[in-house]
């Protein structure tokens, strides 16, 4: 803004002959110019090849075989496959529900607290601060048997029989899932009391004025109005979860998604297609079924909530 | 494949570490692969000074990748026709690349099938198609039993006398083992299929409870009869009824053992260097038990050395010499003092000094009566014998329906695989 | 802090509040156990670590000393902070000239741009990473930097957020500029983007951490040790430990403890950045 006018430069030929308009149009093309490469290589590009890929059979070793529908069939006709839809489905519709329901109350509460506010968002905010892959040992630690796991010392102390925890095939999934809620609670918690914030004072004092009971403030002022809020976060926690790996990966080292695959996702099971057996062909059929997944649920959530 | 522990320093050493000669305009130049492992390329590069030394108008380049991408390395590599003349290779990938024809057979001259055949162990058979011989290793590894002294004094067994048959096994792990308030402080023997169990179960105990793993070519799955049953329930016992043991007990039995929390473990001779780091205790080490019978058996797995197909004329006949002398037996002592893998050839293994070994002796020992498994996805089939074996342990199947229903996918994927 | 309880909502001290107060103090406690005994074990020797106490009996370096002796964590973290720093500088450069030129320029086919970047938002990255890596070992980018970052260099959720808070931005002030002779880059970069700062801090805070704890790709795509990422190299070596809790711990730790530092000095800057990632994006 400094500088002084008249400067602007009177550049004859081509440029100084093009209108501002047209110049504008011009540098809105330069300026998209890397962006639409990039976009088009590294994402379009690659969508098309996983499209693709998943109706070949390839190795990497040999050129890729057409072999049409075959890794779909093979897909659907595989017992592991259906286990593990099942088991991503677990992590969606438990991880998503528990996860909600606690960062509300906690922020629901937590949003009304002065004394010591700080410190204790810092205490939930802490864990989504740190690494999936690295914390999901620490809980592999906590749910080891006796006399390593910490979980079932503290169990055996007050004299509760010990749980298997990873061990078994029912307790295994809410185990893996527990770090993933723990480290995302923070996130929705801040997100929450933003929404909360935004909600108008005025619309509390009114209700309080009319003698309003708490109950009915919640459920007819802050909830209806808390609604976007609520629509982001479940899409977002929703995708989080379909798409767990870290916590499943470094918690089953062992034995890969299990026991008896009982915890383990689609992207395990991607990742071990992929990059274990070579099977390019099959993983990338697997992948357009995650992505099918994923766009059926976002566009369920977003209409379903986005109606009532 | 085998678990990335199992490198443990390795990965200190960068993408490659080429040893290469001046290059005067005659010599050739092969280049050499093998993945990395502080001590396995250290040693590498002490042969191939020795081998240049003797043989000065060729040198060698010497190229080592991280043991999780080698295998993706070499096919990458092999297949667009670049890399290496000679390639160290696991065992159970020979079929992959002799299929894609990426390697070659060894050349009759330098490399006669009779010799080959009396000199070293029956193991190195496997490495055989069609009569021809595509492969030789340096150095093979085989399991054996180790036991905590100090727990088996504390028991009152004699430390020097470690379980012999799988009878004696048992009951020197139920003598061991410890329990507080009902939960397993320390192991008698430790359960995990992960670990190297799964061999044990398939090419051990299945054929000392009378039955036979594989067909021959190891195409077919012949487990699923009472001896696999059997071998099984024999196994799923030491945590069930006689509990001795516990699958996941400290997560991993080699961790149990090196805390002083397990009296037995079975393990191969790559373990060795991290239980030497054990200060807590003295170990041993032992042949595995063998049956009421007395029939022993034990498992061998090794890397090889294959000359690619891509070596002719001099690179070839550069390759061969090559081959000859990281396969002589002067390489393989190098390699059991270097690297403290199991020499390959008889007359190696069965010098007084290594036999009696107290660490080493029971190890070698099994190298006349070991299998070799060809797995055509070692991964994917130690994972059906690790659910076979939690299906009856967590789920509480009949270890019959649980060895049916693994040979029947085991078949499935040998078949998908192997086509 | 008790002049904020003029607030209606506050002037109420009841001993509901009280319990409400106490059982939130408790979860918090709760919610960092995981993380104190992460730190309390790596400061036990081996010999303690089935001992239950929070406080070491025998507090020692020694665990710290081992893991520094390994060597490899210092380089994993330095590849972290220059992938997620490299990355974050490139999504704050292009994200926002993205989102800039579709906010503020007008031109037949923008639409057309903007559905289409926004459209990348739906395809999950696992779907693309067969493709990556494939892309990656056909030029010759497996087990190196830029193999590591090139997916992520721009992001349609940076562009998307960068594109909200142009449109904030009045169209008089680049008039102005445009007046004073200034090109459309420079109107962009000296005019546009400081009106923007909180958002782009908010993106860069959302991009950093998204790459500091990335694990996936960089599992995939890199092979040799001292290219890994601090999440990638923790995992390999947490294997390589082989079940000793006592310095994966002490791996977790060090792993951890570099983020926590920074976040209690920038607390409220990194909350809000994430409020505002999360809120507009």
């Amino acid at each position: 803004m400094d500088e002084t006018i008249g400067a602007e430069p009177r550049r004859r030929g081509l440029w100084g002959r093009l209108t501002l308009r047209q110049k504008q149009v011009i540098w809105a093309w330069g300026f998209l110019a890397i962006p639409i490469v990039f976009y088009s290589v590294v994402r379009f590009w690659p969508t098309i090849d996983a499209f693709y890929l998943s109706f070949t059979k390839w190795n990497l070793l040999q050129p890729p075989d057409f072999i049409g529908l075959d890794n779909y069939r093979r897909m659907f006709a595989d017992p592991q496959f259906w286990q593990v839809f099942r088991n991503t489905f677990l992590y969606l519709i438990i991880g998503t529900p528990v996860s909600l329901l606690l960062s509300f109350t906690i922020a629901y509460h937590l949003d009304r607290v002065r004394f010591m506010h700080g410190l204790i968002r810092a205490l939930y905010f802490l864990p989504y601060l740190t690494t999936a892959a690295v914390m999901a040992w620490v809980w592999r630690w906590f749910y080891q048997p006796a006399p390593v796991g910490l979980i079932n010392d503290m169990l055996s102390m007050v004299g509760l029989p010990q749980q298997p925890f990873l061990r078994s095939t029912v307790q295994a999934l809410p185990a893996v899932l527990a770090p993933a809620v723990w480290a995302g609670l923070g996130f929705q918690i801040v997100i929450f009391m933003a929404g909360l914030r935004a909600i108008p004072t005025s619309y509390y004092e009114a209700a309080r004025i009319d003698g309003v009971s708490n109950w009915t403030i919640l459920t007819r002022i802050t909830l209806p109005l808390l609604k976007p809020t609520f629509v982001f976060l479940v899409v977002f926690a929703s995708i989080a979860f379909l798409r767990i790996f870290d916590q499943v990966y470094n918690m089953t080292t062992n034995d890969p998604g299990g026991p008896l695959n009982s915890t383990k996702p689609l992207v395990l099971m991607i990742y071990q297609s992929a990059f274990n057996s070579f099977d390019m062909g099959y993983a990338a059929a697997q992948t357009v079924v995650l992505f099918l997944v994923l766009l059926v649920i976002s566009l369920v959530q977003l209409t379903v909530l986005r109606d009532r | 494949m085998r678990r990335l522990r199992d490198i443990i320093g390795g990965s200190l050493i960068a993408l490659g570490i080429a040893v290469s000669g001046a290059g005067s305009a005659q010599a050739v130049e092969i280049e050499y692969w093998q993945y990395v492992f502080d001590t396995r390329v250290k040693a590498m590069n002490r042969l191939i000074e020795e081998f240049q030394a003797a043989n000065p108008g060729i040198t060698v380049k010497h190229t080592t990748f991280p043991y999780a991408d080698y295998q993706t390395k070499v096919i990458a590599s092999a297949s667009a026709g670049i890399g290496p003349d000679v390639v160290q290779l696991f065992y159970g990938w020979l079929d992959l690349f002799v299929n894609a024809k990426l390697v070659q057979p060894l050349p009759k001259d330098t490399f006669p099938t009779e010799a080959i055949e009396k000199d070293f162990f029956p193991i190195v058979q496997a490495m055989k198609r069609n009569g021809e011989y595509y492969a030789l290793p340096t150095a093979v590894r085989s399991l054996a039993l180790f036991y905590n002294k100090k727990l088996f004094q504390e028991a009152g067994l004699d430390p020097a006398k470690p379980p012999q048959t799988l009878t004696e096994l048992l009951d020197a792990a139920k003598k061991t083992v410890k329990m507080e308030s009902g939960n397993m402080v320390s192991a008698g023997i430790t359960m995990d299929m992960a670990g190297q169990d799964h061999q044990w179960w398939r090419e051990v105990l299945v054929r000392q409870y009378g039955g036979v793993p594989y067909s021959d070519d190891y195409r077919k799955v012949t487990y699923n009869d009472k001896a696999g049953a059997d071998a099984l329930k024999f196994y799923t016992d030491l945590q069930t009824s006689e509990k001795v043991g516990q699958m996941g007990f400290m997560d991993e039995g080699q961790a149990a053992f090196r805390a002083g929390r397990a009296a037995m473990t079975i393990d191969g001779t790559f373990r060795i260097g991290s239980f030497k780091t054990i200060k807590d205790f003295e170990w041993g080490v032992a042949e595995l038990p063998a049956n009421a019978e007395g029939m022993r058996s034990n498992y061998a797995s090794y890397w090889t050395n294959a000359i690619t197909a891509k070596a002719k004329g001099e690179k070839l006949e550069a390759a061969k010499k090559f081959l000859a002398f990281v396969s002589s037996p002067k390489a393989m002592e190098l390699w059991l003092d270097a690297v403290g893998e199991l020499p390959a050839r008889r007359e190696v293994a069965q010098k007084p000094q290594y036999m009696n070994d107290p660490v080493y002796g029971p190890f070698l020992k099994a190298l006349d009566y070991s299998k070799v498994t060809l797995f055509v996805d070692e991964q994917a089939q130690r994972q059906i014998t690790m659910d076979m074996t939690n299906r009856v342990l967590i789920q509480g199947q009949e270890p019959q329906a649980a060895v049916d229903q693994a040979a029947k996918e085991e078949q499935a994927l040998i078949d998908r695989v192997a086509k | 802090m008790a002049a904020s309880f003029k607030d209606a909502r506050f002037n109420d001290v009841r001993p509901g509040k009280v319990i409400a107060w106490t059982l939130l103090f408790l979860g918090g406690v709760v919610m960092v156990t995981p993380l104190l005994f992460m730190l309390s074990t790596s400061l036990k020797p081996a010999s303690d670590v089935y001992d239950l106490r929070l406080i070491p009996a025998r507090p020692t370096l020694e665990n710290y000393l081992a893991v520094f002796e390994d060597g490899r964590f210092p380089g994993w973290i330095l590849n972290s902070l220059f992938i997620a720093t490299v990355v974050t500088l490139s999504n704050v450069f292009f994200d926002s000239l993205v989102g800039y030129t579709l906010a503020k320029f007008k031109f037949r086919g923008r639409y057309l741009v903007f559905i289409a970047i926004l459209s990348t938002l739906m395809i999950p990255t696992e779907m693309l990473v067969i493709p990556w890596y494939i892309m990656a070992r056909d030029f010759g980018w497996l087990d190196s930097y830029w193999g590591i970052m090139f997916p992520g260099m721009m992001t349609a959720f940076g562009t998307f957020l960068m594109k909200q808070f142009f449109e904030t931005v009045p169209d008089d002030f680049l008039e102005a500029a445009r007046i004073d002779g200034l090109n459309e880059f420079q109107i962009w970069w000296r005019i546009a983007m400081p009106l923007v700062t909180p958002a782009l801090s908010a993106l860069a805070i959302f991009t950093f951490l998204g790459n500091w704890t990335a694990f996936i790709w960089p599992l995939i795509v890199t092979t040799s040790a001292e290219l890994y990422t601090l999440p990638v190299g923790l995992s390999s070596f947490s294997v390589e430990q082989a079940i000793r809790w006592e310095l994966i711990m002490t791996g977790a730790s060090i792993a951890t403890l570099p983020t926590l530092v920074i976040f209690i000095v920038l607390q409220r800057f990194i909350v809000r950045g994430v409020v505002k990632a999360g809120l507009k994006g």
